[in-house]
């Protein structure tokens, strides 16, 4: 590998921000048909780094060179023009157009649908991207989606392919068929810029690594001589807080939901249909599956946001389904919700009042209708202090801490509040590893206390790690929960693609039944 | 190139300065019209801005003015804010003023000529009780129905002026008005009046109901819970529903308190600087109110100061009209151009400006 000619070489790239220098004096090199990964923490600068490659935002300083020229891309369009594509985490897709319809959209000279729909065909059977291109994009899954941005890049056949965290929204299955193409396309000789920050997949597909740290490159190193534990300090700068799991002693059933349904409140959103689990004291459910299968509307249907029957949701035996958030907070069940500005906090409201949102009533700050602000000041400093929320006191605006901060501040005041059962949507999302990794003791030292835990997420590997019990969320339909242990990837790809019946399908446990 | 940064949180400084850079903008903006009209400039804004306080020929009369036309703006626009804040969109705050004075005359008439100190607290009651029945109807038919309480408010304005004219020529005419239209005036019937508390400076009881609000809506802001839930809705509507604030409670408490307000100051109006129920009663405070709450930032105290501001650009434009012939709509653009150049220089608050040039590589 290292005999290839370089493709890209970058020397000293700088890009500063106000009141912050996203990148300082970056300089590494990509060869030809290499899979490179980009590694660091939430604000470490990677996106603006690729940003910058793929020239949408312009450096401050520095330089780069595309095959021994200059290159420097005044816009995307004269990127792709010299050979640089990029997949976005969040892509732009119009529902209601057909697969071609959309690749032409994001085409300098799109040939006719005909061919193109030919041309698609051809490159999606080459890469094992199946994909037909007169589906409508509306019906497709996310992983579907990404192949339609994977093969519109690909159409333009690119010497750079740029991917910014492609697995997030994938399954393992879906995950295996990207890692096939982007092997095949490394061999012929693309190279490929590979952002995340799961280490695992990294080690598995990437031939090297640079690593950023605060906006400057801490390491270059090849991802597979090293453990995954050595990249998680590189990123990180300290010895990496690995969450520890007290033995799980669960005791009664503290939080059940009974052949729940409902619809969503959202008219796009997924529908709820006979869903029912039973959380016991003690205990850590996770809950995984593609995101927009139903986790918002789980999500309120036990904050109280969405109301039910008041038996299909209990708490201790008793039915809430029926009440209000207020009622729900009172009896003990708390909740933080996945998206943290406008839902789980208020953006332009300091943390003092975010702490009050929802820590009113069970820190004793409500007197006869008033508010009590000393106490309120008082929890936000707690929440601050105990959850090593990153900020300069609880007079700030939560817009403007990052989000990882804001992440352990609305779970601290949802831990801190002492619940009898807490669910969490996505407690660890766009949260850097070493947040990650304390945002899971709390949760994994709230269940030892004796709380019943629902984590819903679609990071398997946290719900691996903390959950004592695993099932999956598909089309508002929820598996039955199984045991963590002596689960397996291609179990757990089985449940979150909706097979409710495996076990029935399962040989070892006919061949048990049949003893 | 100008280049626009958002600011991590609200400046304090321009939060308090931008009203005042915007009443800057507007003498200046307001001059240029004013010259272009023909009229000396600087003794436009003069009479609007200086006369009506200071000049010793008009301020005997125009500074009582400024309380008798700031109270019901202030009253009126204190209980709008706390629905504009919540995202509450009552416009109808005229149609709401003239229902708390057809409630109040009605049961004032109704008394005529009995004397009892408690038939005045009863007319404020009533007028209370007229303005927030009248808000009610968007209220229930917004969280019932979900139609949109901007048009239903709105055009029940028309509907109380019709029923307002109605009464001043039917069941509420002065029978021995000599076949006039118009009521009894309030201010010859003792137990039903409003006066000048303290002679010369304009202070009624609509003036100290107003400032009452002004402290009763800041404590409900800044410490009760309602007032936080008031903030958080209009701020994050999602956030405040996972807080637990029922949002129909709340549309039918804030619709309910601009209304009750709006009614107290046409009760209030009635009673005293009006004097009777007349076909052209209602002379646009709930209107200009809107532009009050906005220009105050929808915050208690700033209204305070709007209402006064709003008061003076009255007065000093009817001198202007008077005394220098300039035409009332100029005035009305005047009062646009405040309200306009307010709301862009809010811009400061949440903004930082830059000036960069345009790098080219």
């Amino acid at each position: 590998m290292t005999d290839r000619p370089t493709l890209l070489e970058i020397r000293g790239l700088t890009k500063a921000y106000p009141g912050v220098v996203a990148n300082d004096d970056v300089s590494f090199s990509i060869r030809e048909g290499e899979v490179h990964a980009l590694l660091g923490e939430n604000g470490a600068g990677k996106s603006t780094l690729v940003k910058m490659i793929y020239g949408l935002v312009r450096p401050d300083a520095g330089s780069m060179t595309l095959r021994g020229h200059d290159y420097a891309p005044p816009e995307p369009s004269s990127a792709r023009a010299a050979g640089v594509a990029m997949v976005f985490q969040h892509f732009s897709l119009f529902e209601a157009l057909d697969v071609a319809e959309n690749v032409a959209l994001g085409m300098e000279n799109p040939p006719p649908q005909r061919q193109l729909a030919r041309r698609i065909r051809e490159v999606s059977q080459a890469y094992g991207l199946p994909l037909d291109p007169s589906r409508l994009v509306g019906e497709l899954s996310a992983g579907e989606r990404q192949r339609v941005e994977i093969i519109r890049c690909l159409l333009q056949d690119p010497k750079l392919l740029i991917m910014d965290e492609p697995t997030s929204v994938l399954t393992p299955q879906e995950v295996d068929i990207l890692f096939r193409t982007l092997r095949q396309l490394s061999a012929e000789g693309t190279a490929i810029l590979y952002i995340s920050h799961k280490l695992e997949e990294i080690r598995a597909l990437c031939d090297s690594a640079t690593i950023l740290r605060l906006g400057k490159v801490v390491g270059t190193c090849d991802p597979r001589a090293v453990s995954a534990r050595e990249l998680a300090e590189q990123m990180v700068g300290s010895s990496l807080m690995i969450p520890e799991r007290a033995p799980a002693n669960p005791g009664p059933v503290v939080l059940e939901i009974d052949t729940l349904n409902l619809r969503s409140a959202n008219p796009f959103g997924t529908s709820l249909r006979d869903v029912s689990l039973q959380v016991r004291a003690g205990e850590i459910l996770g809950i995984g599956g593609v995101a927009g299968n139903g986790q918002d509307e789980l999500l309120a249907a036990l904050s109280g946001e969405a109301r039910a029957l008041a038996q299909a949701v209990k708490l201790n035996g008793v039915g809430i389904g029926s009440l209000g958030p207020l009622d729900r907070r009172t009896l003990g069940l708390l909740t933080a919700p996945e998206e943290r500005l406008g839902h789980a906090a208020a953006p332009d409201m300091t943390l003092t009042e975010n702490a009050a949102l929802t820590g009113a009533l069970r820190q004793g700050m409500l007197k006869h209708g008033f508010l009590n602000w000393a106490r309120a000041r008082s929890f936000a400093e707690d929440i601050i202090a105990r959850f090593d929320v990153r900020t300069p006191g609880p007079h700030v605006a939560a817009r403007a801490l990052s989000g990882g901060n804001l992440q352990k501040f609305v779970i601290g005041r949802e831990v801190l509040q002492r619940p009898v059962a807490l669910v969490v949507n996505q407690p660890t999302w766009g949260v850097d590893a070493s947040a990650a990794a304390s945002i899971r003791q709390a949760l994994m030292d709230l269940a030892a206390g004796g709380a019943a835990v629902v984590v819903i997420s679609q990071d398997l590997d946290e719900l691996m790690e903390i959950s004592d019990r695993f099932a999956a969320l598909n089309e508002g339909r929820l598996s039955e929960p199984r045991p963590t242990a002596g689960l397996d990837v291609e179990r757990i790809g089985l449940m979150l693609g909706g097979a409710h019946d495996m076990d029935v399908a399962d040989p070892e446990e006919i061949a048990h039944v049949a003893e | 190139m100008i280049r626009l940064e958002r600011r991590p949180t609200p400046s304090r400084f321009w939060t308090v300065a931008t009203p005042l850079l915007a009443v800057g903008l507007t003498m200046i903006a307001g001059g240029l019209m004013f010259a272009a009209l023909g009229k000396d400039p600087v003794l436009a804004i003069r009479t609007i801005f200086f006369d009506p306080l200071f000049n010793p020929q008009f301020a005997a009369y125009s500074r009582p003015q400024l309380l008798v036309k700031a109270g019901p703006l202030i009253l009126i626009a204190v209980g709008l804010s706390l629905g504009f804040r919540a995202g509450v969109w009552n416009i109808g705050a005229e149609g709401q003023y003239i229902m708390g004075a057809l409630f109040a005359g009605g049961v004032g008439l109704a008394f005529f000529p009995a004397s009892g100190w408690y038939i005045f607290p009863l007319m404020v009651l009533a007028g209370a009780l007229g303005g927030w029945l009248w808000a009610m109807i968007p209220a229930i038919l917004r969280t019932r129905f979900n139609t949109n309480e901007i048009l239903v408010s709105l055009l029940l304005v028309y509907v109380a002026q019709q029923l307002l004219s109605a009464m001043a020529v039917g069941r509420m005419r002065n029978p021995e008005g000599g076949g006039f239209p118009g009521s009894r005036n309030f201010a010859q019937y003792p137990a039903a009046s409003n006066p000048e508390l303290i002679a010369g400076t304009g202070m009624h009881w609509g003036v100290v109901t107003a400032f009452i609000a002004v402290i009763f809506a800041y404590v409900l802001l800044q410490r009760h819970l309602i007032g936080f839930q008031i903030r958080l809705t209009g701020q994050a509507p999602r956030a405040a529903r996972f807080a637990g604030v029922a949002p129909a409670r709340l549309v039918i408490f804030c619709l309910g308190m601009s209304g009750l307000t709006a009614g107290l100051a046409g009760m209030f109006e009635l009673t005293g600087p009006a004097g009777r129920i007349s076909i052209d009663f209602n002379s646009g405070y709930g209107f200009t109110a809107i532009i009050v709450a906005f220009l105050g930032r929808l915050h208690p105290f700033g209204i305070v100061l709007a209402g006064l501001l709003m008061a003076l650009t009255y007065i000093g434009g009817e001198l202007a009209q008077f005394m220098l012939g300039v035409p009332s709509a100029a005035i009305q653009a005047f009062q646009g151009m405040l309200l306009f150049f307010l709301l862009a220089v809010d811009l400061l608050s949440n903004f930082r400006i830059r000036l960069a040039r345009a790098k080219t590589t």
